[in-house]
Order: C-alpha cells, then sequence, then structure tokens
C-alpha cells in the first residue's frame, strides 16, 4: 500500500484511542440549544459547535467530528471537510500553550522570525509539532491583525504584543 | 497640513470605553432613538447623501448597496458585520470592535432596520479575536438588557437581535460571498456572482454585508446629519477615516483622519517617520492587497481615487512602511506566501499561481534566482489577475508586479549576486546555499 499523506485522516497518529466516543456534558447541551436558536438552519451552527467541541477537547479527532455530525444531521465527510478549511481547528492534539507567532509582513519588518527561531530552538521543537512534555506547540502563523504591536504571538487565546526575546523567555518560564 | 479627528475615536480613551454606561454618558443610541422614528427609505436615503463608501475594502458606496436590496422577495432580509479583519497590516476595526463596540452594535441596529433586516443579524468576526468576541458578547448583553435589542425596541414595534458568529481561521471569509458560506456552515469559498448578496445572499436570502467601520459611520451619520458627514473630506471621499500605520514607523497605531490627509505627511510628520531614521523605501498604501509605491509617488491624498490614480489602492487603508533596510525580494515574498496559504483553492489560477510565485520568489531570495525570473513573475501575474472568483488572485499581484515593475534592479542583483542588496536586512533566517547575510 502506497504511504498515506501526513494530513490523511487514515494516519494512525489521527487515532491516538481507537474505538473512542464523545458525548455532550450538561453543559455543552444547554450551550447547544442556545447556539441552535440563533441561526435559522442546523447547518449554520456547524462552527460554534465545532469550537464547543474543540474547547472541550482540545483538538477534533474523528470520533469528535462524528458526533458533530450527527448533532447536526450533516455526514463526517462534510464536517470533515470544514475542519480541513480552517485554521483554527487542530487536526492533532496541542500543546497546553500553543504560540503562534505571526511573521506577517509587518511583524517581520519588527524581527517576529528571530522570535520565532529563538521559540523553535529553545523549546528545541519543530514548527507544527509538540514539545515532548506536551506543554508547548509553535506554529508560525499569518496576519493576527495586531500590526501596530508587532510582532505579536498569540498563546491560545490571548495576544501578547510588541514581544521581544526576553518577554518571550520571560513569560515562557512563567507559564505554569 | 490636515489635522487629525476624534469622531470614530472620540470614545476610546474613556475609562471603560467598551461599557454601555460610557457610551450612554456620551450620547450614545440617540441616533437608534431618531432612526426609528424615521421611515427605512429616509434612512436609505440619508445614507446615499452622505456618499459614505464602504470602509472594508472595494470603497463601494453603502447607499446603494442598500438600495440594491429587493423589499418584495418575501424572505427575511439578513445584515452581515464584517469582523473579518486580515487584511495584512490593517487593525482598525479591532479598535472599535474592543474599545467602543456600542457606536457599532448602534449602527448595526439602525442599519438592519433601514433596510428592513429580519429578526436576526449577524457580526462575523474573525476567530482569532477571542477578546473581541468577548467584549461584543457582553456588550450586547447590556444593551438587550437596555431595551435597545430584543422584541419592539423603543416602542417601535420593531424586533432585532445580533448574534456574535466566530469565524476559524481563514482570510478568504473576508470576502463577501466567502463570508456567507462560512456563515452557513461551509468551507469559505466565494460564490459565483451574479446573483449578487443583495439578491440571494446569505440562507438564500438577500444580504447586506458591511464593514465594521462602516457601520460605525452610519451611526455618525443618523447623530449628526450627512450634511455634517459630507464636510468632512472631500467630494466623494466622505467622512472620517481610520488609517492603520504599521512596519518601520517611529510611532504605529490607528490614526484617524479626514480623507484629505497626505500619505507623506501621516507617515513623516504624524508617525515620526522611520524608527531607524533610514529614508524609506517603499510604502504600501491600503494593506497586502495594495501595490507597493516608491517614495516618490506618495505625495498624494489618502482619499479612494487619488490612491488609484497613484497605481495602487486605499483599500483597508493599512499602511506599511518599509525603510532602506528592507530587502523588497523578501518583503513581497512575505506577502505572496500570504496569499498562497490563504487561496481557497476553488480556482486553479490563483491555488497554483500562488504558491507557484511564491516558490519563484523563495528561489530569487535564496541566491538560486534566474535572469528570466522577473518576467516569469510578470507572466504569471498576467495569468492569475481577472481569472478567478475573487478578487484573491487580483490581490496576491498587486505587490509582485508593483515589486517587479519599481524594484527591477533588486530583483536581477538576486540573481546575479546572489545575495540580497548590500544595506538590507534579511529578516528569514535561511540555511542558504550561498551566504548573503
Amino acid at each position: 500500500m502506497a504511504d498515506l499523506h501526513p494530513d490523511s485522516p487514515y494516519m494512525p497518529h489521527r487515532h491516538p484511542e481507537p474505538g473512542a466516543t464523545f458525548e455532550w456534558d450538561e453543559e455543552q447541551r444547554r450551550e447547544l440549544d442556545r447556539i441552535l436558536e440563533r441561526y435559522p438552519t442546523k447547518q449554520a451552527a456547524l462552527l460554534p459547535v465545532l469550537h464547543l467541541a474543540q474547547r472541550k477537547v482540545g483538538w477534533l479527532p474523528p470520533h469528535v467530528i462524528v458526533k458533530v455530525s450527527e448533532t447536526l444531521g450533516l455526514t463526517p465527510a462534510w464536517v470533515f471537510g470544514v475542519v480541513t478549511f480552517y485554521n483554527m481547528y487542530n487536526q492533532k492534539p496541542r500543546g497546553k500553550y500553543f504560540l503562534q507567532v505571526c511573521t506577517n509582513l509587518s511583524c517581520m519588518l519588527r524581527d517576529a522570525y528571530d522570535i520565532y527561531d529563538h521559540l523553535c530552538s529553545r523549546l528545541r521543537v519543530k514548527p507544527g509539532h509538540n514539545t515532548e512534555d506536551g506543554k508547548f506547540t509553535v506554529l508560525e502563523v499569518e496576519c493576527l491583525g495586531s500590526c501596530n504591536t508587532a510582532p505579536v504571538v498569540q498563546v491560545n487565546d490571548d495576544y501578547h504584543e510588541n514581544m521581544t526575546i526576553e518577554k518571550i523567555d520571560d513569560l515562557i518560564e512563567t507559564l505554569p | 497640513m490636515t489635522e487629525p479627528i476624534r469622531v470614530l475615536t472620540r470614545n476610546i480613551d474613556e475609562p471603560d470605553s467598551a461599557s454601555i454606561d460610557t457610551y450612554l454618558r456620551t450620547g450614545g443610541y440617540k441616533a437608534l432613538e431618531k432612526a426609528l422614528s424615521m421611515k427605512p427609505a429616509e434612512l436609505i436615503d440619508m445614507v446615499k447623501a452622505s456618499e459614505l463608501r464602504g470602509r472594508g475594502g472595494a470603497g463601494f458606496p453603502t447607499g446603494m448597496k442598500w438600495g440594491f436590496v429587493p423589499q418584495d422577495s418575501g424572505k427575511p432580509v439578513y445584515l452581515l458585520c464584517n469582523a473579518d479583519e486580515a487584511e495584512p497590516g490593517t487593525f482598525k476595526d479591532r479598535l472599535i470592535i474592543e474599545k467602543d463596540p456600542h457606536l457599532m452594535i448602534e449602527g448595526m441596529i439602525i442599519s438592519a432596520y433601514a433596510i428592513g433586516s429580519g429578526p436576526m443579524s449577524y457580526i462575523y468576526i474573525r476567530g482569532e479575536f477571542a477578546y473581541g468576541a468577548k467584549v461584543l458578547e457582553k456588550a450586547l448583553a447590556e444593551a438587550r438588557e437596555k431595551g435597545f435589542l430584543g422584541k419592539n425596541i423603543l416602542g417601535s414595534g420593531f424586533d432585532h437581535d445580533v448574534t456574535v458568529h466566530r469565524g476559524a481561521g481563514a482570510y478568504i471569509c473576508g470576502e463577501e460571498t466567502g463570508l456567507i458560506e462560512s456563515l452557513e456552515g461551509k468551507r469559505g469559498e466565494p460564490r459565483v456572482k451574479p446573483p449578487f448578496p443583495a439578491v440571494v445572499g446569505v440562507f438564500g436570502a438577500p444580504t447586506v454585508v458591511n464593514n465594521v467601520e462602516t457601520i460605525a459611520c452610519v451611526t455618525l451619520i443618523v447623530e449628526k446629519g450627512p450634511d455634517w458627514f459630507r464636510s468632512i473630506g472631500v467630494e466623494k471621499n466622505t467622512g472620517p477615516k481610520l488609517y492603520c500605520v504599521s512596519g518601520h514607523v517611529k510611532k504605529p497605531g490607528v490614526y484617524e483622519f479626514p480623507m484629505t490627509v497626505n500619505l507623506k505627511e501621516l507617515i513623516v510628520d504624524h508617525c515620526g517617520g522611520t524608527a531607524s531614521g533610514l529614508p524609506i523605501k517603499a510604502v504600501i498604501p491600503g494593506g497586502g492587497s495594495a501595490p507597493i509605491l516608491k517614495p516618490d509617488e506618495i505625495d498624494i491624498p489618502l482619499t479612494f481615487d487619488a490612491v488609484q490614480k497613484a497605481g495602487s489602492m486605499l483599500g483597508s487603508a493599512a499602511i506599511m512602511v518599509m525603510d532602506e533596510s528592507a530587502c523588497i525580494v523578501e518583503c513581497v515574498w512575505r506577502l505572496v506566501k500570504f496569499f498562497a496559504h490563504e487561496s481557497c483553492g476553488q480556482c486553479t489560477p490563483c491555488r497554483e499561481g500562488c504558491n507557484w510565485m511564491e516558490s519563484v520568489l523563495h528561489r530569487l531570495e535564496t541566491g538560486q534566482g534566474r535572469q528570466e525570473d522577473a518576467d516569469l513573475l510578470l507572466d504569471m501575474s498576467d495569468n492569475i489577475g481577472g481569472k478567478s472568483l475573487c478578487a484573491l488572485g487580483d490581490a496576491a499581484i498587486g505587490p509582485v508586479i508593483s515589486g517587479v515593475q519599481k524594484f527591477r534592479d533588486e530583483f536581477l542583483y538576486h540573481v546575479e549576486h546572489k545575495s540580497c542588496l548590500p544595506g538590507t536586512k534579511r529578516y528569514r533566517r535561511l540555511d542558504m546555499p550561498v551566504g548573503a547575510h
């Protein structure tokens, strides 16, 4: 059999827990109802529902995608197609702290690549991969819309602006 | 010299500027009261009279856009606020969202009433703006509590509510039909036009998509009148405008001016010139999609029309400044890399072309360029531009064509010397086969 492409849904690393299932908990169900009443179709709720699932699990493994598709009456293939289109839906587990370094023009002109290189070498991690202890993931991302405070590093949901190598070192040391 | 104004940004320095109490204290929601006492058609005429042009990039007259909505389609009309701010260099909408969310919420309710919108409109905010989404949710809850949203708003009989819809990281969802597809729970692939969204938009219903700043301007127009709005700026380029300045400048940030401000003046006098003190090498006046201007071309007023006449576009008014230390090949490469990454993949010229341009620029930058590469880039641009469904392909070739045409010597230097121009700095460290830095 030909080698699978690393992004293939059949790659073994995409199924770290074969046979795993996913159920919405009580709080998520309430949130689901709240989301669904805001849209005229169930399908329109797909993006927020994927965010909801990812907030709980940290990424979107196949069994979660299947659950989302059942919840909204869509096919798993449809949901998978949507997941792979958007950057923010994680298709593999991410570290506890997801360090996203903007390197687009305005950030690049203010030395964002130095910070990016420094993070990769300091944490000894390849871009897009997790550190061995699962604490960090480093990724180069496109414009974060904070060019006046470049360079910017997004850590999970938070922006850290006007970054320098010293500031990113301090940050990494203080993150629990 | 044009002086900065504080109209759209009037509240941002107030303590707790995002709260409804601050907004009400400074005269907030008075425009809504006024709007609800008028007929929707009168409001559309008012916006037409103000000559407001869309602030998202294309500069299309907002009143005209609203006028295209058929009122007898038998379907609800939808208003979508485009807060998917992702154009490289743009950060103006984020300021309004985070610092003065009620200005845009009030504008949305007024706009929704004017276009005869149904019971729900949506703010499509880019997924990365998690804080902005939180601020908006809180502001919407405050507005509901005070009766500005919900059933029978201010006793007018108009029912309306607003939902914050978070995107998930895709630049193309800022394109209005891409945004509509995404809101429907699909991949954000732009649609074939026509039909235009005003006729068949989201959920098959007539739809108006307006940028955050445009909607904020609507509040001001209703509050102070179209004549006041027109008195700021020049004919066909009216009203206050937010300019985002970033890159090699001393004081980057959002600046508010009438559209009479001069680009050179803005960079040199208001932003303090370059941070390094080096001369300016290049300026991008309208975000990553806009063609590059050379220093001798920047003595122009920042109106939609004047910037277009200078061979570029005002776009989202995102001004990126590069000083003499920047390598143009690397800057163009970085922008093209962005477009290659963000192409939705629907149309072959854009999907393949952007990636191809990126690899040609990469090989130039790494000293493996070929003599014919500059012309090859122009030829590729010629085969991408105008050959795809949306404007992303056209956007990608903006910096490429202008870069090659205006800095051809620098491109050729990379081929002949296998390195960047002396005195320029490479920002990205590469394992280069030949040593340049």
